[in-house]
């Protein structure tokens, strides 16, 4: 199949990543992967990838973050041990609210923070002690990669990328 | 170059003139005897505009003004103090109020109907001042941390602003009238033209007086009337002499082209004058807010106020801009620009909710009745205002500029500040009022005409003085990257608008 083909076009600038990207994506060339060493601002777009859904999810894990610290502090201040809290015995969960602001602020950050990270690395198909999956090591040091399938259009790509500055250019068989 | 239209000019000095007649009207209604403050309060006092407030309002004035009464007479301080922080416990009902009221009144025996009517008179004298005071410092201080955010971005050297500098300059011209104005109010108030600081009182630092106040007295190696404007006028100096400077330098690099010799002065005197800020805008805000209730202290006050402040001063930089751009003196500003600024908008409204937390929080816990009875006066007397205000201040920026399309739409902005400079003018409010005027406050013609007043000033100050200069520093060495400024995640819709 001549789909298994994959041409790696080099690059050690990021701003010229971003043009290159631009570049061959309006040539109608399908990128099949950018590997940076560090994020570039506006990649997503410019590759025509979908925004991220991350912030939903963000808000949400927040969300609940804030409904456990509120049951939390409810159950053990309140119901569980009624607790005299600041010398004033009120019992109550609102009155006593701004004591545990600091509790909620804290629990709506660690929920949102970690899970989402969490939920990153799931969707990035990563995990401790996984093989790396990036074609060159040179990308996580100081060059850019872009991957792009190949359909018997070799010769054409080759011109095209290297027109937009690539320093190297590679057709390597993809397994 | 930008022409300071006839139009503006006449507008701006048509709220000047209507300021000048509702701060007039509030001077002339104050009473000038004991016997006219009484009637006011027995007849129509609440009639205007008090709303929820008016079916208890006789009630808890007296209430209130037997409470600060008896602060600054001290030796029954005690007292009433703790009644009053008892209620807070129990969430103060109108019929609690009343309860209250009463035992306070019997506590503290017969002759406190006169002395009661003499400060309910004097509450309301201090009234018209404390309008006008209130709009002072909210424009002085919008000024004066425009001044301040204008040397930061010169110290970091940043680079996104520079399309923004005259912007800024023009609106620190504000600093010199406002700072003219204070001067007058600094002097007045030290020559006992008005009562708003209870420390300058007759006999406070006198002890055979019945006036005597030991608190105050052990604080009078600050608290003393010389120092006092010695200081004001120290801060009003170094402000002033900065921003003199800054603003002829910053001109002057458009056309000197000396190898940036010039920029690095500047930057300098930006370190040193921010410096001195720290310091000089901290101390002026105990002197000037704090000092209106000599007894409370709070070591966060500075931050608080500088917080309170500085989200004003971000929010009237974004109109000013907004409003420039939209008539077209400012093509280089695009709409990365403006959700800076509307990040810093909403980044500093919820620095500003910690700081307020933070200092609520530590005197709620804490539970110490001297602490306590600032927020105990701010939580009976202005409670509306006072819940409205953290729900302005907090809650609307948050859900207004939490998204970041929003952040670079002129219209969210200008919606978003609107809020965040009313919930901030009240925070203000709630900061001077109950020091001044207790329980006798009420929001009315004297306060509209102070804000107009002051607003007329700022109008007619900032966009003469933005006529003055080119409003592209284009001696700045960053004025390139500050043209070609883009933050990758928005779209520049008003460039597609004007360029397409």
């Amino acid at each position: 199949m001549s789909s298994s083909k994959v041409i790696h076009a080099f690059y050690n600038d990021d701003e010229v990543v971003l043009d290159a990207v631009k570049k061959v994506k309006a040539a109608n060339h399908h990128i099949e992967e950018v590997f940076c060493p560090f994020p570039v601002h506006g990649l997503d777009k410019a590759m025509g990838l979908a925004p991220t859904r991350i912030a939903i999810t963000s808000f949400m894990y927040g969300i609940t973050g804030l409904g456990i610290a509120i049951w939390l502090t409810y159950y053990t201040m309140i119901a569980d041990w009624p607790q005299d809290i600041g010398g004033k015995p009120s019992f109550s969960w609102a009155e006593n609210m701004p004591a545990f602001v600091p509790i909620m602020f804290e629990l709506t950050v660690f929920f949102a923070a970690h899970l989402m990270v969490i939920t990153f690395y799931m969707r990035s198909r990563i995990w401790p002690f996984k093989k790396a999956e990036n074609p060159d090591p040179r990308t996580t040091d100081d060059h850019f990669l872009m991957e792009i399938e190949l359909h018997d259009n070799e010769e054409e790509l080759t011109a095209l990328l290297n027109e937009t500055g690539a320093v190297e250019i590679n057709v390597v068989d993809k397994h | 170059m930008y022409q300071f239209s006839g139009k503006l000019k006449m507008f701006s000095i048509a709220l000047i003139v209507l300021g000048v007649l509702g701060i007039g009207i509030g001077f002339y209604n104050a009473p000038s005897t004991v016997e006219e403050a009484m009637e006011m309060v027995s007849s129509a006092d609440h009639g205007d505009g008090h709303g929820a407030e008016a079916s208890h309002g006789t009630a808890s004035n007296e209430e209130h003004s037997s409470q600060s009464h008896s602060n600054e007479k001290h030796s029954s301080g005690t007292h009433s103090t703790d009644d009053v922080h008892e209620e807070n416990h129990d969430e103060v009902t109108k019929d609690s109020h009343q309860s209250d009221d009463h035992s306070v009144n019997e506590a503290h025996g017969g002759n406190h109907d006169d002395a009661h009517a003499e400060h309910v008179f004097h509450q309301l004298q201090n009234r018209p001042w404390s309008a006008v005071y209130v709009a002072l410092l909210f424009f002085l201080g919008i000024s004066l941390l425009v001044l301040a955010f204008y040397a930061i971005q010169r110290v970091a050297q940043a680079g996104w602003s520079i399309v923004l500098f005259r912007v800024m300059e023009a609106i620190t011209a504000n600093l010199v009238p406002t700072s003219i104005i204070m001067l007058v109010v600094i002097v007045l108030t030290a020559m006992h033209g008005n009562h708003l600081f209870a420390w300058m009182g007759e006999g406070v630092f006198d002890k055979t007086s019945e006036n005597f106040d030991p608190i105050v007295y052990g604080k009078r190696a600050w608290l003393n009337v010389p120092w006092w404007v010695i200081r004001s006028v120290f801060y009003l100096l170094v402000w002033n002499a900065y921003r003199m400077l800054i603003r002829r330098n910053s001109i002057k690099e458009d056309t000197v082209n000396d190898g940036y010799k010039l920029y690095k002065k500047n930057y300098n005197m930006s370190v040193v004058f921010l410096f001195l800020f720290m310091i000089t805008e901290s101390m002026a805000v105990w002197d000037w807010i704090m000092g209106l209730d000599p007894h409370w202290f709070s070591t966060l006050f500075g931050w608080y106020v500088l917080a309170t402040l500085l989200v004003s001063a971000i929010t009237v930089i974004a109109f000013v801009t907004i409003y420039l751009r939209s008539k077209g003196y400012l093509p280089k500003v695009n709409d990365s620009h403006i959700h800076d600024l509307a990040k810093f908008m909403f980044g500093f409204s919820v620095f500003w909710t910690y700081l307020w937390f933070a200092q609520f929080m530590l005197i709620w816990y804490a539970d110490i009745p001297e602490e306590t009875t600032y927020f105990v006066l701010r939580f009976t007397e202005y409670k509306t205002l006072f819940l409205s205000m953290l729900v302005m201040n907090f809650v609307f920026p948050i859900l207004l500029l939490i998204n970041s399309d929003f952040k670079s739409r002129p219209w969210f902005v200008i919606i978003g500040g609107l809020v965040i400079l009313a919930g901030h003018y009240v925070d203000l409010f709630i900061m001077i009022m109950p020091g001044t005027v207790g329980g006798s406050w009420s929001f009315g013609i004297p306060e509209i005409g102070a804000t107009f007043f002051f607003i007329g000033i700022f109008i007619y100050t900032v966009f003469s003085a933005f006529a003055k200069a080119d409003p592209v520093p284009k001696g700045n060495p960053f004025l390139h990257e500050s043209e070609h400024f883009h933050y990758f995640n928005i779209e520049h819709h008003s460039e597609e608008d004007n360029q397409h």
